[in-house]
C-alpha cells in the first residue's frame, strides 16, 4: 500500500511540476502576480510529494518488502540497516529518485528563501526548475519505475554488490548529486536572465550562493569518491581518470570557473554573457555526466543496468535542456549589455585567466573521456585514452593556474600593478624557494616534479596568506588596528583565503604521493617488516564473522622504536551470497602520512601476502578538499548574500539548504 | 569584430552541442547494446604481440593464440568493473573448457600481481601490457574487455565491459561450443 502511495506521489509530483513549468512563465510574461506566485506553492508541493515517494521507497528497503522488484534486486534481510537505506540509491531507479528529490529540494529552497527576488525572476527560475523536474519525473515513471511489484514475492533479495557496502560509497552519491543538481539553480537563473534579457550585479549576487553551495557539495562528493577508491582498492590509488570520475570532475571545473566569473559580474558588471554561458555549461556537464553513466555509452565503474531506451530518453532530455538553453543564448545573449572595460593586468584579467585555464582543463577532460566514442562513431580506428593522456595534458594547465592563484587576488580591479603584486609576494616566493631547496635536499634530488609541486603549494599558500596580511595591514598598522581589520573583514574574504589554502594543502598531497614507499611480501606470524622508520609485526590471522560476510582478519602491531603506535586489522572479506571477496584495508594516519596495510591470500603453509605502504602527505589530498569546501561555506555565510535586496526585513540565509 | 561575426560567436556553443549530440546519437544507434560495440578487428587475425609475464611467471604472446579456441581478457588493477566480473572469470576456463589468458592493460607489474593475489588468479597465463599498445592493436577501448579467438587465431567476439552470468551463458558458451565443433 505504501509502495503504491509512493508511486502515486511521483505521478502527482509530475502533474504539479508541469504546472510549475508553465503557469509562472505565462504569469511573468503577462505580469500577473497570482500566476507567478503559483510557482512557489508548486515548487514546495512537488518537493513534499517527491519526499513522500522517496520515504516510501526507503520504507520498502528498511522493511525488506520483497514484493518490490527494485528491493529484490538490491537488498537482502541480512544486510546491516545502514546499507539497506543506502542501497536505495545504490541502483539506477533509486538513484534517479534521489536525483529528483534533491532537484525539488533546491526548487523548494528557491521558493522558500527567495523572498528578496523580483517576482518575475523568481517565477521564471521556478518555471525552469519545474521543466527540469518534469523531464526527470517522466524519465523515472516511463523507464525507471522503482515501485514495480513482483508477485509472488521471493523469500529473499539478491543483495547489494559488496563493493558498494561501504560508508564512503554510501554517502558519496548524495553529496555528488547535491553538487550536480545544485548547479541546476544557476542554470535556471541563467535561462531566466536570458528570457528577461537582463543580467546585472544583483543577478550575480542571487546566483552566487546557490553555485557556491553546489560547488561545496560537489567538492566533498568527489573527495569522498576518491577517498573510497583509496582505501578500498588495496594499493592506495586515489584517482583513475575513469569516465565516471571525469563526469564529476568536468562540472566541478566548470563550476569553479563559474564561482569566479560571477564575482566579476557582481563587482564589475561585466563578463555577463560568458558567465551565463558558463552556468549553462556547468549544469549541462552534470547532465552529460548522468547520461554517460546511465546510457552505457561508456563503460564505467558503476554497474547500473544499461537500457538503450533510457539512454535515448536521457539524450532527448539533454537535447531539450541544453539545446533549448543554448538556442536561447544564441538569440538573447548578444543583446546583453557589456559592462566596464578593464586592462589585461587587473583582478578581472586574472579571473578571466582563471576561467580560461579551468575551461580548457574541463575541455581536455571532456575530449579525453569522449574521444574513443567520437572515433568509434565514425568507424575510425580504436584508441584508448588512459591516465597517460590526462597526466600530460591536465598538469600543464594546472601549473599556470596555480602560479596565477597567488597573484590574482593581489591585483586591483580595472587596472592592476603586476610588478607591485609580485613584489608584495616576496614572502610567498621565498617560501616556495625554501620548500624546493629543502625538498631537494631531503629527497636527495628525488622526483623533481614532485618537489616542484611542493614549491607550488608553498607559493599558493604564501599568496593566500599575503593577501590576507595585506587586507589587515599586518605589521604595518599596529596590532590593534590589524586585529580590528581582521575582525571586520567580510566572511567572503576569509572564504577565499581558506579555500586557496585548501588548494595548497591538496596540491602538497598530490605531490607527496610521489614519495610513497612500499613493502610487498609473504609474512608468517612473528615476522617484522621495517619501512620509513616504522616496524610492522604480524601476529596472525583470525576468522571473524560480519553481518553478511566472513573475514580473515590480520593482526598487526605498528611500532616506532620501543613505542607501540597502533594495532592494525586489515581484512579479507568473503560475501557468500554474491560469492565475492573484497579487501578491507587498515590505515593508520597521523595526518602527515598514512601507514596503509592490506592483506592478501594465504599460501596454505602459514604465510600471508601482505602489502604495506607508507604514504607521506597523501591524507592532505582530502584534508585540502575539505578545507576548500569549508572556505566555500564560509563565503556562503557572508551577510552580503542576505542584504541589499528589496525586502531586507525578510532577509534569511540563502544558504540554508547546503548546511 | 563586425556585428554579424559577433552574432556567430554566440551561435557557436549551440553548433558544437549539435555536433556532440550527433555523436551521442550515433553511439546510441550503432550499438543498441553498448556492450556489443562492433570491433574493426572482428573475424580478422589477432594482432602479433609478445608480452612479459608478471610475478616471475611466463608471459603471453601471439603463439599461444590459435590452435584451439581461447579467451583473452583485458584487465587492470586500477579498474573497478574488473573486480565485478572477477568471480565469474575464476571458473570460466573450467566451465567452457578453454584456456583463459589475461592481459594486464596499462598496469604495473606489482599492482597486477597484487590484484591477482588478492582476488585469485583465474588466468592460465598473464601478459603485461604496460604501455597499452597491444590493447590498442586489439581495439581495446577500456578495461575490462574480453575476446574469443578461434582455432585459426581470428578474433570472433569482442565483449566490452564486465562479463555477467547472462553474457557467459547466452554469448560466450554457445560461441565457444560452436567454434570448438567446426
Amino acid at each position: 500500500m505504501i509502495v503504491e502511495l509512493g508511486h502515486f506521489a511521483l505521478v502527482l509530483a509530475l502533474v504539479i511540476s508541469l504546472a510549475q513549468a508553465s503557469l509562472p512563465l505565462w504569469g511573468a510574461a503577462k505580469h500577473q502576480l497570482g500566476m507567478m506566485e503559483l510557482g512557489r506553492g508548486a515548487a514546495i508541493a512537488s518537493f513534499v510529494l517527491v519526499a513522500l515517494a522517496f520515504a516510501a521507497l526507503i520504507n520498502a528497503y528498511v522493511t525488506s518488502d520483497f514484493s518490490v522488484v527494485n528491493v529484490v534486486q538490491n537488498s537482502h534481510t541480512d544486510k546491516p540497516l545502514l546499507y539497506k537505506i543506502t542501497g536505495v540509491w545504490g541502483n539506477h531507479e533509486g538513484s534517479m529518485v534521489l536525483w529528483v528529490f534533491i532537484l525539488t529540494l533546491f526548487g523548494a529552497a528557491v521558493a522558500w528563501f527567495g523572498g528578496n527576488l523580483p517576482p518575475e525572476l523568481r517565477a521564471r527560475v521556478l518555471a525552469v526548475q519545474g521543466m527540469i523536474g518534469s523531464g526527470f519525473l517522466l524519465f523515472i515513471l516511463f523507464t525507471s519505475n522503482p515501485f514495480l511489484r513482483e508477485i509472488p514475492a521471493p523469500a529473499n533479495g539478491q543483495g547489494l554488490n559488496p563493493v558498494l557496502q561501504d560508508p564512503g560509497l554510501a554517502f558519496h552519491p548524495p553529496f555528488l548529486y547535491l553538487g550536480y543538481v545544485g548547479f541546476s539553480v544557476a542554470f535556471s537563473f541563467a535561462v531566466a536572465a536570458l528570457i528577461e534579457g537582463r543580467v546585472d550585479a544583483a543577478w550575480a549576487r542571487w546566483v552566487r550562493p546557490w553555485t557556491l553551495a553546489a560547488w561545496c557539495a560537489l567538492t566533498i562528493g568527489i573527495a569522498m569518491g576518491s577517498w573510497w577508491a583509496y582505501y578500498t582498492l588495496g594499493w592506495g590509488g586515489w584517482w583513475f581518470w575513469d569516465p565516471v570520475e571525469n563526469a564529476s570532475l568536468m562540472p566541478w571545473l566548470a563550476g569553479t570557473a563559474l564561482i569566479h566569473s560571477s564575482i566579476v559580474v557582481e563587482k564589475r558588471d561585466t563578463l555577463k554573457s560568458w558567465t551565463v554561458l558558463l552556468a549553462i555549461i556547468t549544469f549541462s556537464l552534470s547532465l552529460v555526466g548522468t547520461f554517460l553513466v546511465r546510457s552505457g555509452v561508456l563503460t564505467s565503474v558503476h554497474a547500473f543496468a544499461v537500457d538503450p531506451l533510457r539512454g535515448t530518453f536521457i539524450l532527448l532530455l539533454i537535447l531539450v535542456a541544453v539545446g533549448g538553453s543554448l538556442t536561447l543564448y544564441a538569440v538573447r545573449a548578444p543583446t546583453l549589455k557589456g559592462g566596464g572595460l578593464f586592462a589585461p593586468v587587473s583582478r578581472e584579467g586574472a579571473l578571466v585567466l582563471n576561467n580560461l585555464l579551468l575551461s580548457c582543463a574541463a575541455a581536455t577532460v571532456f575530449l579525453g573521456t569522449l574521444y574513443p566514442l567520437f572515433l568509434d562513431a565514425v568507424g575510425g580506428p580504436k584508441v584508448s585514452v588512459g591516465y597517460p593522456f590526462f597526466n600530460r595534458t591536465f598538469a600543464p594547465l594546472m601549473v599556470p593556474l596555480l602560479v596565477a592563484v597567488a597573484v590574482g587576488p593581489l591585483l586591483a580591479w580595472k587596472r592592476g600593478d603586476l610588478l607591485g603584486a609580485l613584489q608584495r609576494l616576496w614572502a610567498a616566493f621565498a617560501a616556495a624557494i625554501v620548500v624546493a631547496l629543502v625538498g631537494l635536499y631531503v629527497t636527495h634530488g628525488g622526483p623533481v616534479l614532485a618537489v616542484f609541486g611542493f614549491a607550488l603549494a608553498a607559493w599558493v599558500a604564501g599568496g593566500a596568506l599575503t593577501e590576507w596580511a595585506e587586507r589587515v595591514r599586518l605589521f604595518r598598522a599596529g596590532p590593534s588596528e590589524s586585529a580590528r581589520r581582521a575582525i571586520r573583514l567580510p566572511r567572503a574574504a576569509y572564504g577565499m583565503t581558506v579555500a586557496h589554502l585548501g588548494l595548497a594543502v591538496a596540491v602538497a598531497g598530490f605531490a607527496g604521493s610521489a614519495f610513497e614507499q612500499e613493502r610487498i611480501q609473504e609474512m608468517r606470524p612473528g615476522d617484522v617488516v621495517s619501512m620509513a622508520g616504522y616496524n610492522l609485526q604480524f601476529r596472525g590471522v583470525e576468522e571473524v564473522q560480519g553481518a553478511n560476510f566472513s573475514a580473515d582478519q590480520g593482526d598487526f602491531v605498528l611500532s616506532r622504536g620501543p613505542e607501540t603506535i597502533a594495532v592494525l586489522h586489515p581484512e579479507r572479506r568473503f560475501f557468500p551470497l554474491q560469492q565475492q571477496t573484497t579487501a578491507k584495508t587498515a590505515i593508520h594516519t597521523n595526518f602527515f602520512a598514512d601507514y596503509y596495510l592490506a592483506i592478501g591470500d594465504p599460501d596454505g603453509k602459514g604465510a600471508w601476502a601482505v602489502r604495506a605502504y607508507w604514504k607521506p602527505l597523501v591524507p592532505w589530498i582530502w584534508i585540502g578538499a575539505v578545507i576548500m569546501a569549508a572556505g566555500g561555506m564560509m563565503s556562503l555565510s557572508d551577510r552580503r548574500w542576505r542584504v541589499g535586496a528589496a525586502q531586507p526585513a525578510r532577509a534569511r540565509p540563502l544558504a540554508a539548504p547546503a548546511e | 569584430m563586425t556585428a554579424s561575426m559577433r552574432r556567430l560567436l554566440f551561435v557557436l556553443p549551440l553548433f558544437l552541442f549539435a555536433v556532440l549530440t550527433g555523436y551521442f546519437w550515433l553511439a546510441l544507434e550503432s550499438g543498441r547494446d553498448p556492450h556489443d560495440l562492433p570491433s574493426a578487428m572482428i573475424d580478422k587475425p589477432a594482432p602479433a604481440f609478445s608480452l612479459a609475464g608478471i610475478d616471475g611467471a611466463a608471459g603471453l604472446s601471439r603463439r599461444q593464440l590459435g590452435g584451439g579456441v581461447v579467451i583473452v581478457n583485458f584487465f587492470a588493477s586500477w579498474c573497478i568493473p574488473c573486480r565485478l566480473e572477477h568471480p565469474l572469470l575464476m571458473d570460466l576456463g573450467k566451465r567452457l573448457d578453454v584456456p583463459v589468458y589475461g592481459i594486464a592493460w596499462q598496469d604495473k607489474a606489482d599492482d597486477a600481481t597484487e590484484f591477482l593475489k588478492q582476488l585469485g588468479d583465474p588466468y592460465k597465463r598473464v601478459g603485461l601490457d604496460e604501455s597499452g599498445r597491444v590493447g590498442i592493436n586489439f581495439g581495446v577501448y577500456g578495461v575490462p574487455e574480453t575476446y574469443v579467438v578461434d582455432k585459426e587465431g581470428r578474433i570472433r567476439l569482442r565483449h566490452v565491459g564486465p562479463l555477467t552470468e547472462e553474457d557467459v551463458t547466452k554469448e560466450l558458451a554457445p560461441l565457444v561450443k560452436e567454434l570448438g565443433r567446426s
